[in-house]
């Protein structure tokens, strides 16, 4: 029932069940702290957990379904090393590294590259199928005979799978626990704990409060990984409509780069500003679409016309095997969703419909409404995209697959609507992608900035290691979050075990439970934090918008720090629910402040960024195509300038596989 | 029945029916990531949501019901967007409409 139902039903409003008891602080020690148990976070404690270090999660929401991955996935990327692969780790990392101009993480792919399959090998140990067990798919194109893997995007280069991975998280979540992790779930991380208290210091430890009861966690570690993953709330006028059709939640709100930002890390990247964007509010996958996990599903016009699929150079096909190879023999498709934006792909990418799409609709020669007519398809091919993809995929089970098969969708039949929308979208892209919905000026989209790291993913203060696409400035797919996940999870526990703990700074979490407690030890406020969280929006979407200079950049970062010492000190909380949004607006307003930041250091534009200024319209300029660290420490803020491929440059070997085996720490079976 | 003064919510209010046979054993109440609903303070009795509009539909908590009591409710712009016409008569049909056809029962791909 709703609040309002109980209401009228009892006559009253129902009380807050938990009990709550704000800034009552609770201790919690291990050898490796996890912020965050997404995919990534889980993997880092059962890696950790492996190695023989004691382990706490503090955990946003609940691990078992927390995270982007938690509701499902159909596509593993980077696994290039599976048996059937015809891509090498070096050709994975040196292709997003070519495509991107450099603006990615080299140095992870490599990782994800190198370990990818092996990730995925432990998963299915752990209970995730990701092969063709009951021979579904046998004798169709997708499949290896020997192995039973099906592939997906590119069946002449093999690298990327489709797997069946709704249950991955509960899988993850019960090894985790099995394995002895100390899981503090409902715990919003604020703050690192940094030596004495300083920026810029090693990191021992984090502080953050539990959402039911309003309690104070100080967590001590000698070693921390931050794993939160990505975020869109920051410009979003309407944070709390996430519904159906978000591709991110609530939770996600970037707090790993931010505590490591205010704990004096180096970010880089937080200058890709994208503008731009979709708000079109439809449910992910619940629409006819060529696709993603639709790719291959035939689509037709009003009158039945058939509209061809083309290479993703704009080549029509003809043949159905063609859809999933690459535009260019001498080329392979690298993938979808990973995190390369779409400027240098195209050679890379994987196919669309065709590139006149638009113009034929536009003269009438194409009629909307357009169709999937899966009925066009044999029965398996049917079978692998709406039993498997459908079924299987992030947020599909139970929202898409079982919601229509319930109202009596039938793949046999049916022929399922396109969203009629931009014609441009229909043809390149999932047209239900817009990741969040309200009026805007504009959507400003922070691309893939995150944590800078070595060779051990261990960032610019020691003893914190970064895991996952976002927080490492990379993509966001499985195979990158848990791979890293499991990597650095292994160097945290041999940091914990090389190094003594350290005793927090009393200071350093006094502060913070000042701030933290206000909005319910205050009174008078009258500040939610839905009213806040707008008001950060309006100030990123103005000041870090299209239009950005150093004058208005420096107006942002005032307006920014004039709402936090204004109306931020006028905030109220009901509940400790509330409270825990609360903090993360707090949190917003730092990460708004460091995007911004960074975007006044790069003094160019570029294209591949996305990143545009006013008084430096010039577009990468030589000199400035090179990732720019930013940190700050004592009210400053540091940048200097890093080559692209730092991670092969000395003190590094140009060789990346005489790095990997010099950094990596071996993986391990079983806890020691 | 009162009649209280309450704000109108911006988003969706549903967002998940419970039948009949819920026991209120809670499951669902702690997988979700969101923490959307509560427990009711009625021992037995259906969990109460109170933050419909944090729902992000992943479906966590209908897998986790051990007796298939939870339904998730998509919201209205989705339901009036996710249509589908049978290709041989041409009829429309959509996740919500009046007199729908009957369930399709085929399972999903895989074996867990
Ligand atoms: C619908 C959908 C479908 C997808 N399909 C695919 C696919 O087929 N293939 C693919 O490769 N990728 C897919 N992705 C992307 C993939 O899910 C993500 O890239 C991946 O989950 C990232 O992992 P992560 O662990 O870094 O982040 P997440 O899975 O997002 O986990 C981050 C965790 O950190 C926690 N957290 C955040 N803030 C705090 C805080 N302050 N304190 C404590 N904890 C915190 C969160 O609650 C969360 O549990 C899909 C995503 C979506 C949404």
């Amino acid at each position: 029932m709703n609040w309002h139902e109980y209401a009228i039903k009892h006559g009253k409003l129902p009380e807050w069940p938990y009990e709550i008891s704000y800034g009552k602080e609770n201790v919690v020690e291990s050898d490796v702290l996890v912020v965050g148990g997404g995919v990534a976070g889980c993997r880092a404690a059962i890696a950790a957990l492996q190695q023989g270090a004691s382990v706490a999660v503090a955990e946003r929401g609940f691990t078992k379904r927390s995270g982007l991955g938690g509701a499902g996935v159909d596509h593993w990327h980077g696994a290039v090393t599976n048996p059937c692969s015809k891509i090498t780790p070096e050709m994975y990392s040196d292709t997003a590294m070519k495509i991107s101009d450099g603006y990615t993480n080299g140095l992870a792919r490599y990782i994800i590259g190198k370990e990818g399959w092996d990730t995925l090998l432990e998963l299915e140990e752990m209970g995730v199928q990701i092969r063709d067990e009951d021979d579904e798919f046998k004798d169709t194109m997708f499949r290896d005979e020997e192995t039973k893997l099906l592939f997906a995007y590119d069946l002449d280069n093999k690298h990327c799978l489709r797997v069946y991975g709704n249950n991955i998280k509960p899988c993850l979540d019960a090894e985790m626990r099995r394995l002895g992790a100390g899981v503090y779930d409902r715990t919003c991380i604020t703050a690192l704990l940094t030596e004495g208290g300083r920026q810029g210091a090693r990191v021992i430890g984090a502080m953050g409060v539990n959402d039911r009861t309003g309690e104070f966690f100080v967590f001590k570690a000698k070693a921390v990984v931050v794993a939160t993953g990505g975020g869109k709330r920051l410009g979003s006028f309407a944070p709390e409509l996430t519904e159906s059709q978000s591709m991110f939640h609530i939770n996600l709100t970037n707090m790993g780069h931010t505590i490591a930002w205010n704990a004096g890390a180096e970010l880089v990247m937080m200058d890709q500003l994208y503008v731009g964007g979709l708000d079109m509010g439809y449910a992910p996958y619940s629409m006819g679409n060529a696709d993603n996990t639709y790719q291959g599903a035939p689509t037709v016009d009003a009158n039945g016309v058939r509209v061809q699929h083309a290479s993703a150079t704009g080549t029509l096909l003809t043949d159905e095997r063609q859809i999933f190879q690459s535009a260019n023999p001498d080329t392979f498709v690298i993938g979808h969703g990973i995190g390369l934006g779409p400027t240098n792909t195209q050679e890379y990418s994987v196919s669309t419909l065709d590139h006149a799409l638009n113009d034929k609709i536009s003269s009438g020669e194409l009629r909307l409404p357009l169709y999937n007519d899966f009925t066009l398809l044999d029965e398996k091919h049917r079978r692998l995209i709406w039993g498997l993809m459908l079924s299987h995929e992030g947020k599909t089970r139970v929202p898409i697959y079982e919601t229509l098969s319930k109202w009596g969708f039938d793949p046999d039949k049916d022929m399922l609507q396109y969203a009629v929308t931009n014609a441009e979208l229909l043809s390149h892209r999932s047209s239900w992608t817009g990741l969040e919905h309200s009026p805007k000026n504009w959507v400003v989209t922070a691309g893939g900035g995150g944590i800078i790291t070595d060779w051990r993913l261990q960032g610019s203060l020691p003893g914190m290691f970064a895991a996952g696409g976002f927080p490492l400035f990379g993509s966001g797919c499985h195979g990158e979050a848990q791979t890293t996940g499991r990597y650095a999870g292994r160097q945290a526990a041999r940091f914990a075990s090389e190094h003594d703990s350290a005793e927090p700074d009393r200071a350093q979490i006094e502060r913070e439970k000042r701030e933290l407690f206000a909005p319910v030890e205050n009174e008078g406020g009258d500040i939610g934090w839905k009213e806040l969280n707008y008001a950060i929006a309006r100030v990123v979407q103005d000041y870090c918008g299209r239009y950005k200079t150093e004058e208005i950049l420096d107006l942002g970062i005032k307006r920014l720090k004039d709402l936090r010492d204004t109306e931020g000190r006028r905030t109220y909380a009901n509940n400790p629910h509330e409270l825990g949004r609360l903090v993360e607006c707090f949190r917003l307003i730092d990460l708004g402040i460091c995007y911004m930041e960074a975007a006044k250091a790069r003094k160019a534009s570029s294209k591949i960024l996305g990143f545009s200024r006013v008084d430096y319209p010039e577009m990468d300029p030589p000199e400035w195509n090179c990732l720019l660290p930013i940190s700050q420490s004592d009210g400053q803020v540091h940048v200097r300038k890093l080559p692209c491929d730092y991670y092969r440059q000395a003190p590094y070997s140009d060789c990346l596989a005489e790095n990997y085996e010099k950094y990596t720490v071996p993986a391990k079976k079983e806890a020691t | 029945m009162p009649k209280f003064a309450l704000p109108s919510q911006s988003g969706p209010c549903r967002v998940l029916s419970f039948d009949d046979k819920c026991v209120g054993c809670n499951k669902c109440v702690n997988v979700c990531p969101m923490d959307v609903m509560i427990p009711n303070p009625e021992k037995g009795e259906e969990p109460i949501v109170v933050f419909a509009e944090e729902c992000w539909f992943c479906g966590g908590c209908v897998q986790e019901c051990p007796i298939g009591a939870l339904t998730l409710v998509t919201p209205a712009k989705q339901r009036i967007s996710t249509i589908w016409k049978r290709k041989e008569t041409g009829e429309e049909f959509r996740v919500g409409m009046r007199n729908p056809p009957p369930p399709v029962t085929t399972p999903p791909s895989g074996n867990r």
